[in-house]
C-alpha cells in the first residue's frame, strides 16, 4: 500500500499541495500528467529522495515519512536505467544485498535467481555500456528488485525505447508484479502502457490528482 | 536505442559528435582557410618554442644536468614534490568537488569564488600571502613543529596552493558528468549518503582523477613565482628546475638554462602521456 496523506512539496517556483494517494496493497498503479507537472516528485517523495513540507507518507501500513530512502522497502527505476558504469550486470543485482552485509553465498544465489527470472543470465558479466535499452531497464529493474522490496517505483521506465522491446517489456513489468506482488507506482506518458499495466490509472494536472479508469479512454 | 551520455568516454563522445558535423564542401573552403590561418598563429608558435629548445640544446649540458649534483638535485626535487603535490591535491580535490557538485549549503557561492581565487591572482601574490601567513602567531607557532618559509614543505605548499585549485575545478566537471539519479538509486537500495559515495560515485569519479592528476603535476612543475617567494632559491635546498633555469639565466648561463628547459620539457611529456595511458586503461576496466 502506498499512501499519501495530505502531502506538500516545493518545487522550485510552484508547490504540490495537499496531495491526496491511496494505492492498494499487490496493485498496480500508473501516474500520468505533463512534463513538469510533478509526477516524478511525488514518485521521489515516497522513495524519501525529496523533504515534504507537510502531511505523511505511509507504505504498507507504516509511516515512512521520517525515515531514510533505505529503510523504506522500496526500489526505483529511474527513467534512463542510471546503472552503475563501473559494475558488471551481477554487482547491480547483488548491489543491495552487498550493502546490507548479507553473506556471499546468499548474494551469489540471488543474483542467479534475478538473472534467470529476468532472463539476463547472458550478461551478468558485462558492464552496462553496450547494452541495449531493454537490457539495461532489465538490469535496473533486477537491480531495484533484489532486496525484496514492499513498492517499486518505475519513472518513465521505456521512454527511449522502440515499439518491440515496449511490448517485451510490459509483458516483463507484468510477469514481475504476479510473481511477487509488489505494490508499483509507474510513472508514464504513454497511454498504451497506462491501459496495458495500470490496474488503476491517476492523473495529475495542476497540481490535483484525479482517479481514471483506462477501460472508459477512447481509443 | 538508449545510449546514455554519461557512459561515453570522451573519445566516443567526440567520435559521436563528428558523426553530426557538417562535410566540408568546396564553397566553404575561403571561410575555413581563413580560420585555420588564424589558428595557425598560435600553433606556430607552441610548435617554435619547443623546436628552438630542441635546437639550441647542447647535447652535453644535457648530460650534466644529470650527472652534476646541484643540477640533478633540482630534478629529483621537482620530481618528487610535484608527486606529492598532486596526491595532496587529489585529496582536497575529490571531498571539495563533492560537495561542490552534489549537496546545497549555505554560503555555496562564495566558497565557490574563494576556489577560484588562486586560478587568477598572480602566483607572486600567492607567495607574497603565504610568507605573512607564517610570520602569523598561529603560522609561526606551526614553523616551530615544521619549518616552511625556505624549506621543503613549504615548497610543496607553494605548489599545492595553486594546483588544488585546477584540480578541484577539474574534478568538479567530473562529478557533474556523473548522473545524479546513480546516488538516489544507491540510497533507496540501502547505502548511507557515505556508502553511495565510496561504492557508487568515486568510481564512476576515478576515470576524472586522471586528467585532475594531470593538470596538478603539470601546474606544480611550472610553479615559480610563489616557490621564488616562500621556498626561496637555495641550491641543493629547495632548488627546482624552474629555479635553476632562473638562477642560469641570472648568471647568463643560457645554454645550461635550454638544457635544464628541455629536461623539463621531456620529463613534462613523458608525465602527461603515462597519464593518458593510465587513463585509457582505466576505462578499460
Amino acid at each position: 500500500m502506498i499512501e499519501f496523506q495530505d502531502v506538500s512539496i516545493q518545487l522550485g517556483s510552484f508547490a504540490l499541495e495537499h496531495v491526496q494517494l491511496h494505492i492498494p496493497t499487490g496493485t498496480y498503479a500508473v501516474l500520468m500528467g505533463r512534463t513538469g507537472c510533478g509526477k516524478t516528485t511525488l514518485l521521489e517523495a515516497a522513495c524519501g529522495l525529496r523533504p515534504l513540507q507537510a502531511g505523511r507518507i505511509a507504505l504498507m501500513g507504516r509511516d515512512v515519512t521520517d525515515l531514510p530512502p533505505g529503510q523504506r522497502g522500496v526500489g526505483l527505476v529511474p527513467q534512463d536505467g542510471a546503472l552503475f558504469t563501473t559494475m558488471t550486470v551481477a554487482d547491480h543485482l547483488g548491489f543491495a544485498l552487498r550493502v546490507r552485509k548479507r553473506p556471499r553465498k546468499e548474494i551469489l544465489a540471488r543474483v542467479e535467481e534475478l538473472a534467470d527470472w529476468l532472463g539476463i543470465r547472458y550478461l551478468l558479466p558485462r558492464k552496462p555500456h553496450g547494452l541495449s535499452g531493454g537490457e539495461r531497464q532489465r538490469v535496473a529493474i533486477g537491480r531495484a528488485m533484489a532486496g525484496h522490496p514492499d513498492v517499486l517505483c518505475l519513472d518513465e521506465p521505456f521512454s527511449a525505447l522502440d515499439e518491440e522491446t515496449h511490448a517485451d517489456m510490459i509483458a516483463l513489468l507484468r510477469r514481475v508484479q504476479r510473481d511477487t506482488s509488489v505494490t508499483v507506482l509507474h510513472i508514464t506518458h504513454n497511454r498504451n502502457e497506462a491501459q496495458a499495466l495500470g490496474d488503476h490509472v491517476h492523473v495529475l494536472k495542476d497540481g490535483v490528482l484525479e482517479r481514471q479508469d483506462p477501460k472508459l479512454w477512447k481509443k | 536505442m538508449s545510449q546514455h551520455a554519461q557512459d561515453y568516454t570522451p573519445s566516443e563522445r567526440e567520435e559521436h559528435q563528428a558523426m553530426h558535423l557538417l562535410p566540408v564542401r568546396r564553397a566553404d573552403l575561403p571561410f575555413l582557410i581563413s580560420l585555420a590561418l588564424i589558428a595557425a598563429v598560435y600553433i606556430v608558435l607552441i610548435v617554435g618554442i619547443l623546436a628552438a629548445k630542441v635546437f639550441y640544446v647542447e647535447l652535453p649540458l644535457i648530460g650534466e644536468v644529470f650527472t652534476n649534483p646541484g643540477y640533478r638535485y633540482a630534478v629529483m626535487l621537482s620530481l618528487i614534490s610535484c608527486s606529492v603535490t598532486t596526491i595532496l591535491s587529489l585529496w582536497i580535490a575529490v571531498p571539495a568537488a563533492y560537495l561542490m557538485t552534489r549537496v546545497r549549503f549555505p554560503g555555496k557561492r562564495l566558497v565557490d569564488a574563494i576556489l577560484d581565487i588562486p586560478i587568477v591572482l598572480p602566483p607572486l601574490v600567492i607567495g607574497l600571502g603565504l610568507l605573512m601567513l607564517f610570520q602569523t602567531p598561529p603560522g609561526a607557532w606551526i614553523q616551530q613543529y615544521v619549518r616552511f618559509t625556505y624549506a621543503i614543505p613549504g615548497l610543496i605548499l607553494a605548489q599545492f596552493m595553486v594546483s588544488c585549485a585546477f584540480a578541484t575545478r577539474s574534478m568538479m566537471a567530473s562529478f557533474a558528468e556523473i548522473n545524479p539519479r546513480q546516488e538516489q538509486v544507491a540510497v533507496t537500495l540501502g547505502c548511507s549518503r557515505s556508502q553511495a559515495f565510496w561504492m557508487v560515485v568515486l568510481p564512476e569519479a576515478r576515470r576524472g582523477m586522471i586528467p585532475a592528476a594531470t593538470i596538478a603535476w603539470a601546474r606544480a612543475m611550472g610553479e615559480f613565482g610563489p616557490v621564488l617567494v616562500f621556498a626561496g632559491t637555495t641550491r641543493m635546498r629547495t632548488e627546482v628546475m624552474p629555479t635553476t633555469i632562473f638562477l642560469e639565466l641570472q648568471v647568463g648561463n643560457l645554454g645550461m638554462a635550454t638544457a635544464v628547459a628541455v629536461v623539463m620539457l621531456i620529463t613534462s611529456l613523458v608525465i602527461l602521456v603515462l597519464m593518458r595511458v593510465a587513463g585509457r586503461g582505466m576505462r578499460m576496466m
